[in-house]
């Protein structure tokens, strides 16, 4: 698409574009060029001199067991973050487009989390699940006998850091459904009645199919956040601990990177994220033409 | 209406259930953050911690926002708030100010190099800052930017998002009034501020809840740049207050500050939800 009409001026539309363009030149292009860069190159134990190490640093993440262990939790966890999101908020914007009362004060209570940090997302849950204080802690102790330390238990601490990750994100499924449940046709659903359909059978053969578009852009914007933007979270609760059992990809960018100060090692792990965050947008932008309608 | 197509009372009642089930497992954490709130630190100690407010409301709030955590990290929330409140301020208006006239260039004009500009803005989707930390952090400390409120938040304000939103949207305005304006003699940027700007408030309005939202909950960030108390913005000002051990920490002034970190972003969703699920919605098109 392309206007019809247009202004004419040799440096005006160079000096609009010259502040985003130059911020993302320092802060976006050159820091990118140079992870790429540091990525092939290794440095001495003193960090004074670098020379080109070709794929070694490559080769050296993909034979440490530490580094395949994260890929591996990072899939669990972002599985688990996208897939328990998406169903407990399509059962829950299910019922809200059924409800003709309290739908807004509804949304409204649902939607909040939104605006959560996910830094703090993480301290709410870890207070409520502390080992020796938590609330939930003790009542799941008292009640069901189940002794909860996710600080020595690691099923327990992915647990964790899932329910913080899934809490925060409900809101955004929760809204997306709602839209694309509100744009469905009545006529639809109102045809499936008259021929006897109740309204599971419904759901099943008229809604739920035409949400799947939503729910495929909901997996992959799932997908990426738990990737990406669950940061917080692990740093406010687990740390990546204990031994590793939460150190999804991200955190280990950075754990190697700043407190290990590992350059070669730790852009080498940002360059393969790269990838990753290239092939996710990837996906997502060649699905965007048949998305949600509104 | 569903309700419309047959009568069946029971379903209703079941989603109702359904729907506070949900919204009361949405509200348990908040609820219980605001309770330890307001007690002291030995009643939080003392397991289990009562599930009703007590009465420390005043105290533990206004000792957090004055003095902060003697514990871990001491500075005064207020400080904090004030940095966040900046931070986030100036990423929403910083971001919405370079993005709409980067559309602007790219939508009305037509010049060299217009479609290489466009992609290289695009592919800053691509690159989020948790996949360049160290370079991105290097190049902020090459430039003296360290503990300064630019270094917070320059880094942050190129947004293809909203580069993208604008675009499309000025492709919805009518040729005619860009027409008109150039018949009547108006030069670019009289038609941006007399007719575009106008057009695009509910757009700045949806963008501004977005972006308000992102700069406020910032966390990596803030944390690579910031060494002193002082630039501390809240967010994080509530993970340095946390000592190691359950027992240490001042979990009273942890969960105010909670607290107080949550009410302005929750402020403008609340309040703005009209725009906030616009943006959404139109920042993922």
């Amino acid at each position: 698409m392309e206007k019809r009409v247009v202004f004419r001026s040799a440096w005006l539309p160079f000096a609009l574009l010259a502040p985003q363009i130059a911020v993302t030149v320092i802060f976006f292009f050159w820091p990118a060029a140079a992870a790429l860069w540091y990525a092939f190159q290794i440095q001495d134990a003193f960090g004074l001199a670098t020379e080109f190490a070709g794929i070694s640093n490559f080769a050296e993440l993909f034979h440490d067991s530490n580094y395949l262990a994260s890929i591996r939790i990072t899939a669990v966890f972002s599985l688990l973050v996208a897939s328990v999101g998406i169903v407990v908020s399509l059962i829950l914007a299910t019922m809200a487009d059924r409800v003709v009362r309290g739908a807004l004060a509804y949304k409204t209570l649902l939607i909040w989390p939104y605006a959560v940090a996910p830094a703090v997302a993480g301290v709410l849950w870890a207070f409520m699940f502390a080992p020796s204080i938590g609330i939930v802690t003790y009542a799941m102790r008292k009640y069901l006998g189940i002794h909860w330390n996710w600080l020595l238990e690691g099923d327990q601490a992915m647990l964790l850091v899932v329910m913080a990750a899934t809490w925060k994100q409900i809101s955004y499924n929760f809204l997306f459904f709602l839209a694309g449940l509100q744009s469905i046709p009545r006529s639809l659903i109102e045809a499936a009645a008259i021929d006897g359909a109740g309204p599971a059978r419904r759901f099943w053969s008229v809604v739920f199919p035409l949400l799947s578009p939503t729910t495929f852009f909901l997996l992959v914007v799932n997908v990426v956040y738990a990737f990406f933007d669950t940061f917080g979270i692990i740093d406010a609760t687990t740390q990546g601990g204990p031994g590793g059992a939460t150190q999804i990809l991200v955190y280990k960018v950075y754990y190697d990177g700043v407190k290990a100060a590992d350059l070669g090692g730790s852009s080498a792990q940002s360059a393969v994220l790269m990838v990753i965050v290239i092939a996710l947008t990837v996906i997502q932008f060649r699905f965007v033409e048949r998305k949600v309608q509104y | 209406m569903p309700g419309m197509v047959e009568n069946r009372p029971w379903l209703t009642v079941l989603a109702h259930a359904i729907l506070i089930a949900g919204v009361c497992l949405v509200a348990f954490p908040l609820y219980i953050t605001f309770v330890a709130s307001t007690l002291t630190l030995e009643q939080i100690v003392q397991v289990p911690m009562p599930l009703v407010p007590g009465d420390q409301l005043f105290e533990n709030y206004s000792r957090a926002l004055t003095a902060g955590s003697e514990r871990g990290a001491h500075a005064p929330v207020g400080r904090m708030m004030f940095n966040s409140f900046v931070m986030a301020m100036s990423i929403a208006f910083g971001k919405i100010a370079i993005s709409i006239i980067a559309s602007f260039a790219i939508v009305y004009f037509r010049f060299p190099l217009r479609n290489f500009f466009f992609w290289m803005i695009f592919v800053t989707l691509m690159l989020p800052v948790e996949v360049r930390i160290i370079p991105t952090y290097k190049v902020a400390a090459d430039l003296h930017m360290l503990d300064t409120y630019v270094g917070l938040t320059l880094p942050l304000i190129a947004s293809a998002t909203a580069t993208f939103l604008f675009r499309q949207f000025f492709m919805t305005i009518p040729d005619e009034l860009a027409e008109a304006a150039r018949m009547d003699g108006a030069g670019p940027l009289r038609f941006f501020w007399d007719v575009v700007l106008p057009l695009s408030k509910t757009s700045i309005a949806a963008l501004f809840v977005i972006q308000f939202i992102y700069g406020w909950n910032q966390y990596l960030w803030p944390l690579l740049v910031t060494t002193q108390e002082s630039m501390y913005t809240t967010v994080i000002g509530i993970k340095r207050m946390i000592t190691s051990g359950d027992q240490l920490t001042e979990w009273n002034l942890v969960m105010a500050t909670a607290i107080l970190a949550m009410l302005p972003p929750a402020a403008v969703v609340i309040l703005m939800q009209r725009w906030f699920v616009r943006g959404l919605v139109e920042t993922e098109k």
